[in-house]
């Protein structure tokens, strides 16, 4: 990748190495859900080992698909919008060279340590202390790379997907730095600082926020950059924007406790979590319809272009799954649906149609232009990974609807006596089904990964090629 | 002070905060600013363009040009 044409001004090298990295890791944390989908099915994919057995393997696959798949391509896309919207040089190559290395550093750490059963037990946050603290410095790091680069600017407005991506990137900052403070007891075991309710209201005000602004809000600097540029007209309002902004960052740091409904947490502050994250449907809704609206008037244009498709799509997912949330928010409704597989279809509907689908987007029209091309190698391909995607996504959320509410139904009917009517096991035997249909969505996802990989693969080959002098005549 | 008249201040100063801020952002003094941003992703010409050249912000049919007071 070293003997790509490099830009006179901007440091696309290191977006490079990201966004392949996107692609790779994406494959791989996608195939582990596939796996894991399977062992849902037919438990004996275990192996019967440790390090195969479902809660080894399903931390790797949420840390591949949201640290190692999100975050490549957050930190690629982060660091072309800033260099190309502040029209300047990342600040420092070297800086920006060991964010790449480190992060792919605590990639390999978390493939090796969770599969081992090293795991400090928080959601989202299962990497040990060692490796917290390299996490740390990495994103410290990050941040000092991309706010100097906004400082060095040679425009005078900061373009308002840098204010999102900044948002996000000192948010993660506080809340992976609080939420895992911890005493270390050997090399990889460490207890939390925090006891009791006060740990879970901390561990959920750090998983929420990493909803809000590791897969919301940095997802959504992506959005602000390339729905625009892929539509080839400015943003609808720009306006709404800065309101879109600001509503958004104050509110969501509220919502964390609808993931602690009818638990020890105090009474009130569940209440709280519902109501901000009803509230939360606003900026939601008006950041999606100001990336819509940016199309009106290039309608048309879905017609010819996969990449846009995939974007207004996510933004469609992205749309229905903040709608979902706050309804699922709903004290209720969330008596109903937590601890269901509802759940795990709401996590997807938002992971994958939303982030992933922004992301593949955003990709499809980063990489030929890292690679000083004007398209993809092929846009065929490009129409056929769109297709494999929405069909897997709509495959995966509706067999978890339909498993979720069963499974909410069956554990709270009673009999006349008060006795429950099924035993949990009932209601696994009965979600089979479902496991089956979530497994060929997923396939389908992995299949459309595959491709891009293999498109991918043909645009970065093919730039190589042009890149040959050519034969001079006499 | 009790507690529930300081949280009370909070979200009162919380809303007027989110007034302050969509008023200026929709004041008229700010347009011609807020269009320069807008049209910030654009400003590179080192880019080729999109195969799909009709609807291309200049071109005809721009939202502007059917009186799109946002565009």
């Amino acid at each position: 990748m070293s003997t790509a044409i490099e830009h006179p001004t901007y440091n696309y090298k290191v977006v490079r190495q990201f966004a392949i990295m996107t692609v790779v890791w994406g494959i791989v944390g996608m195939l582990l859900g596939v796996i894991l989908a399977a062992q849902l099915v037919w438990p004996q994919l275990n192996l019967d080992l440790p390090w195969t057995s479902f809660g080894r393997l399903r931390p790797l696959h949420t840390n591949a698909v949201i640290f190692a798949f999100g975050g490549s391509a957050l930190f690629a896309t982060s660091y072309y919008v800033v260099q190309r919207t502040c029209q300047t040089r990342i600040w420092s190559d070297k800086l920006a060279a060991f964010t790449f290395w480190g992060w792919q550093a605590v990639i390999l750490s978390a493939v090796i340590t969770l599969p081992l059963g090293y795991t400090t037990t928080k959601e989202y946050a299962e990497l040990e202390w060692p490796i917290n603290i390299l996490i740390a410095v990495v994103w410290v790091s990050y941040a000092i790379v991309f706010l100097m680069t906004i400082k060095q600017r040679t425009t005078s407005h900061i373009y308002v997907a840098n204010w999102f991506f900044a948002a996000f990137i000192l948010t993660v900052a506080v809340l992976h730095i609080v939420n895992n403070a911890a005493i270390p007891v050997t090399a990889m075991y460490s207890v939390s600082v925090y006891a009791g309710a006060i740990d879970a209201m901390v561990q959920w005000w750090y998983g929420h926020n990493a909803v809000g602004f590791f897969l919301t809000a940095g997802f959504l600097g992506m959005m602000y950059y390339f729905v625009p540029k892929q539509a080839e007209r400015p943003v609808y309002s720009y306006r709404l924007s800065i309101v879109h902004f600001w509503s958004l960052i104050m509110v969501y740091m509220w919502a964390g406790p609808h993931h602690l409904h009818y638990t020890a947490l105090p009474n009130w502050a569940q209440s709280l979590g519902m109501v901000m994250s009803i509230i939360l449907l606003a900026p939601s809704w008006g950041g999606m319809i100001n990336g819509m609206m940016t199309l009106s008037g290039a309608w048309h244009k879905l017609r010819t272009d996969p990449t846009l498709r995939f974007l207004v799509v996510a933004l469609s997912f992205y749309g229905m799954s903040t709608f979902e949330g706050p309804m699922m928010a709903i004290k209720t409704v969330n008596a109903l649906s937590h601890y269901t597989d509802w759940t795990i279809g709401h996590v997807h509907s938002g992971a994958l149609g939303w982030v992933a689908m922004i992301t593949v987007g955003s990709m499809y029209h980063l990489i030929p232009r890292l690679f000083g091309r004007t398209e993809m190698y092929s846009v065929s391909m490009i129409g056929i990974h769109f297709w494999l995607a929405t069909i897997g996504t709509v495959l995966y959320i509706a067999s978890m609807w339909v498993n979720g509410i069963l499974q909410g139904l069956m554990w709270r009917a009673i009999n006349a006596d008060g006795t429950l009517m099924y035993t949990f096991i009932e209601s696994v035997e009965a979600s089979g089904p479902g496991y089956i249909v979530r497994l060929i969505g997923g396939l389908c996802w992995v299949t459309g990964m595959l491709i891009m990989a293999y498109n991918v693969y043909m645009t970065v080959n093919r730039s190589e090629d042009a890149r040959q002098p050519l034969p001079q005549t006499a | 002070m009790d507690t529930g008249t300081f949280r009370g201040i909070i979200t009162g100063l919380l809303i007027v905060a989110f007034i302050g801020i969509t008023v200026w952002a929709y004041s008229k003094r700010r347009k011609p600013d807020f269009d320069e941003a807008a049209h910030l992703p654009f400003a590179d010409d080192d880019e080729q363009p999109n195969r799909d050249r009709s609807a291309s912000p200049n071109g005809a049919d721009s939202r502007k040009s059917k009186g799109d007071k946002n565009a």
